[in-house]
């Protein structure tokens, strides 16, 4: 096959496939694009060093300043589990609610789910995985059965008017199956759909994901669930994650999901690295021209809100600033003095004075 | 990522991650995996020519000077690595750039295999002629799209350089010696800020039209976005045929890859080609003088790692890749900068 395609002229070969990803396609990237800033739970669970509950609510508090609209706050799961979460509830009843902001936490099940909405959560994030094997040791049971344990938190989630964010694990690649199939993503991203969730954020766990393999992944499941229902969440384990994040938003997706500092390591890969580093996302988001706020009507309430209590520029002078990455610098810097660990972004590393 | 429990490390070992996630090329000749075939992003090259400057710009910019042994040895490696050009070191005066002082030594000292072509810079004539008696086969000049960078780094205007750079080119193409030519600051300037793609394509289209057969596009300080990136190159290209074009990103800003996916991608609508050479450092070699303690050249074997996902051919094994990396951090007493090598090596 290869000596085959060696003695095709290469235009006959760029011919040939009509499905190119050419200079006309990357004209089509969204012009507003929802960071929903991970750090404070996927990047903190995922660092050695516990850190205290101040810390953290000092963290995700800077991050609201920052003007992200969407932190990831804690996760409502044993800490026997996950010891970093053991604070959920004082974490999420000492956080700062900024209007405008979101604040999901995550309920792996219903205990989780109740204890979050007595803590006063206002939206859940359920956690599956397009492999079986990774279902199997990462919760103790089939993807189907894991559907059947969902069931029941969406369906007191809607009794209780709670939005819920599905995260669908592996998306790219499994620890224990190798190779996942875009068909078994598409699979189980229709069924978190189907059953109520309102996102569903696709993650490549252990960042072993290329562009090619986003493409075709995010291809799938766009024919299963519409896109603006998609987010994506890549890990930067191999260094692909921003080139990853680069091909969903050139597909349409207009959800990134990130953590400052690129907190976070691997349990897969000993010394590797962990998620996307927001600082990063928000450098290339802003060379493209695109906007980092979600909806506009509420980036303009929460700017009202701010110049009725705060010495403000104009609403609308906040309202087209989105993110701030000097303030979202600082949040990085914080939480690596906190951690006693160098940041993991390189805008960070950049920009910081040594 | 889910409720971990931490007792969960290494599922898959790192020979069978590499196994089922990378393909692993001994040659161009090697055999696609079926299955990476059809994840192949079509519109994108076949195969692409990695132009490793690990030797020269990586160490050109680290702070410890590394032994002549050291470096030969390390080129040596790179040499068994499948890479097919090879950056070897700068014939510049030792004053500006100590750690390029041994470039007859390494020059001399280097096995040359057959197959790899083993570049040197050579700013001026001067540097040209020790560098052809040193047994140079290849040379590079480096140019600037910024009037501000030309004068502080090379002590002239672009005009001035153009010059210069024209006096080694003849002298090269006399002597049947490729001349490759460099832009610095394609996507920004330390000096002046945002450079014009006009700018950048008169630069190109200068040294191109004095013989350089190939001409990397540098963002000097990492400051380019993929937006810059196809801004620049499609200005670039009207002028150049993109056979004759390679890119040179930095890191710094962590932009390096996205810019690189996207450098690929852009299309010249009449050759139905895009860009297919890239320049990077194993392990993300130096730093950025411009930027205290931010990282340097795109790391190699994370570059690898990205084209072999999306199937494309570079007949360079990373396991190899990998190991020259080790030996060189190893030789500097510095960690990595490659996210590839960080995963794989601890594992």
């Amino acid at each position: 096959m290869a000596a085959m395609r060696k003695a095709l002229p290469r235009r006959l070969v760029g011919l040939a496939s009509l499905r190119a990803v050419s200079t006309s396609s990357m004209g089509t990237l969204p012009k507003r694009v929802k960071i929903v800033e991970v750090g404070p739970r996927d990047g903190l669970q995922n660092e050695k060093n516990i850190v205290s509950t101040p810390v953290k609510i000092k963290l995700i508090d800077m991050l609201s300043e920052a003007g992200l609209s969407v932190i990831e706050t804690t996760s409502f799961v044993s800490p026997k589990w996950v010891p970093q979460m053991g604070d959920h509830t004082e974490v999420l009843k000492g956080i700062q609610k900024f209007p405008g902001i979101n604040y999901p936490v995550l309920t792996p099940n219903l205990k989780g789910f109740e204890a979050a909405v007595a803590a006063g959560a206002k939206e859940v994030v359920i956690f599956g995985a397009a492999s079986e094997l990774f279902t199997k040791k990462n919760i103790n049971c089939s993807i189907e059965e894991s559907f059947q344990r969902f069931d029941a938190i969406l369906k007191a989630a809607q009794s209780a008017n709670i939005s819920v964010r599905g995260y669908v694990s592996c998306a790219l690649g499994c620890p224990y199956e190798g190779k996942i199939s875009p068909a078994k993503v598409a699979e189980v991203t229709k069924k978190f759909y189907s059953m109520g969730c309102y996102e569903i954020s696709l993650g490549d766990t252990i960042g072993v994901g290329t562009p090619g393999i986003m493409k075709d992944m995010l291809s799938a499941v766009m024919q299963e669930v519409p896109l603006a229902a998609l987010a994506v969440h890549c890990h930067d384990t191999y260094g692909q994650a921003l080139a990853n994040t680069l091909m969903a938003l050139q597909m349409g997706v207009s959800v990134v999901d990130s953590s400052v500092a690129g907190l976070g390591g691997c349990p897969y890969a000993q010394g590797a690295s962990g998620n996307l580093a927001t600082e990063d996302l928000v450098y290339m988001l802003e060379g493209l021209g695109i906007h980092t706020y979600h909806s506009c009507l509420s980036m303009l309430m929460f700017s009202l809100v701010l110049r009725a209590y705060h010495d403000l520029p104009h609403p609308l002078t906040c309202f087209s600033k989105g993110v701030n990455l000097q303030k979202l610098l600082e949040a990085g810097n914080f939480i690596c003095q906190a951690l006693n660990r160098k940041t993991s972004s390189k805008v960070a590393q950049a920009t910081c004075k040594l | 990522m889910g409720n971990v429990p931490s007792a969960v490390k290494h599922c898959l070992s790192y020979q069978q991650l590499l196994r089922e996630h990378l393909w692993i090329g001994d040659s161009v000749a090697g055999a696609l995996d079926p299955a990476q075939e059809t994840s192949q992003l079509s519109g994108l090259p076949e195969f692409v020519k990695i132009v490793e400057v690990g030797p020269r710009d990586g160490l050109q910019n680290e702070k410890v000077i590394v032994p002549t042994d050291i470096k030969i040895e390390f080129i040596n490696r790179l040499s068994q690595t499948g890479l097919s050009v090879i950056e070897v070191t700068s014939f510049v005066s030792s004053r500006w750039v100590p750690q390029m002082a041994d470039h007859t030594e390494v020059m001399k000292g280097i096995h040359q295999y057959p197959g790899v072509r083993y570049p040197v810079l050579t700013p001026n004539l001067q540097g040209f002629h020790h560098a052809v008696a040193a047994g140079a086969t290849e040379i590079s000049v480096f140019g600037a799209a910024s009037e501000s960078f030309s004068k502080k780094n090379i002590n002239c205007s672009i005009e001035e350089s153009m010059g210069k750079f024209e006096e080694v080119v003849k002298s090269a193409r006399h002597m049947n010696i490729p001349a490759r030519g460099y832009v610095s600051c394609a996507l920004g300037c330390p000096y002046e800020g945002s450079i014009t793609p006009q700018k950048v394509t008169e630069v190109s289209k200068r040294l191109y039209g004095m013989g350089c057969y190939e001409i990397s596009l540098g963002d000097t300080i990492g400051v380019g976005t993929p937006g810059s990136m196809k801004r620049m190159l499609e200005s670039v290209m009207k002028e150049i045929p993109p056979g004759a074009l390679a890119v040179h990103c930095h890191d710094t800003y962590g932009q390096a890859l996205a810019n690189i996916l996207t450098a690929l991608q852009v299309v010249w609508f009449v050759f139905q080609m895009g860009i297919n050479v890239v320049d990077s450092a194993v392990s993300g070699l130096g730093g950025c003088p411009y930027a205290k303690g931010a990282s340097g050249n795109v790391a190699t074997e994370d570059l690898i790692y990205m084209l072999n996902g999306l199937g494309l051919n570079t007949g360079v094994n990373l396991y190899k890749v990998m190991e020259a990396g080790d030996f060189i951090c190893k030789a500097v007493n510095k960690t990595t900068n490659s996210k590839v090598a960080q995963a794989s090596f601890n594992a």
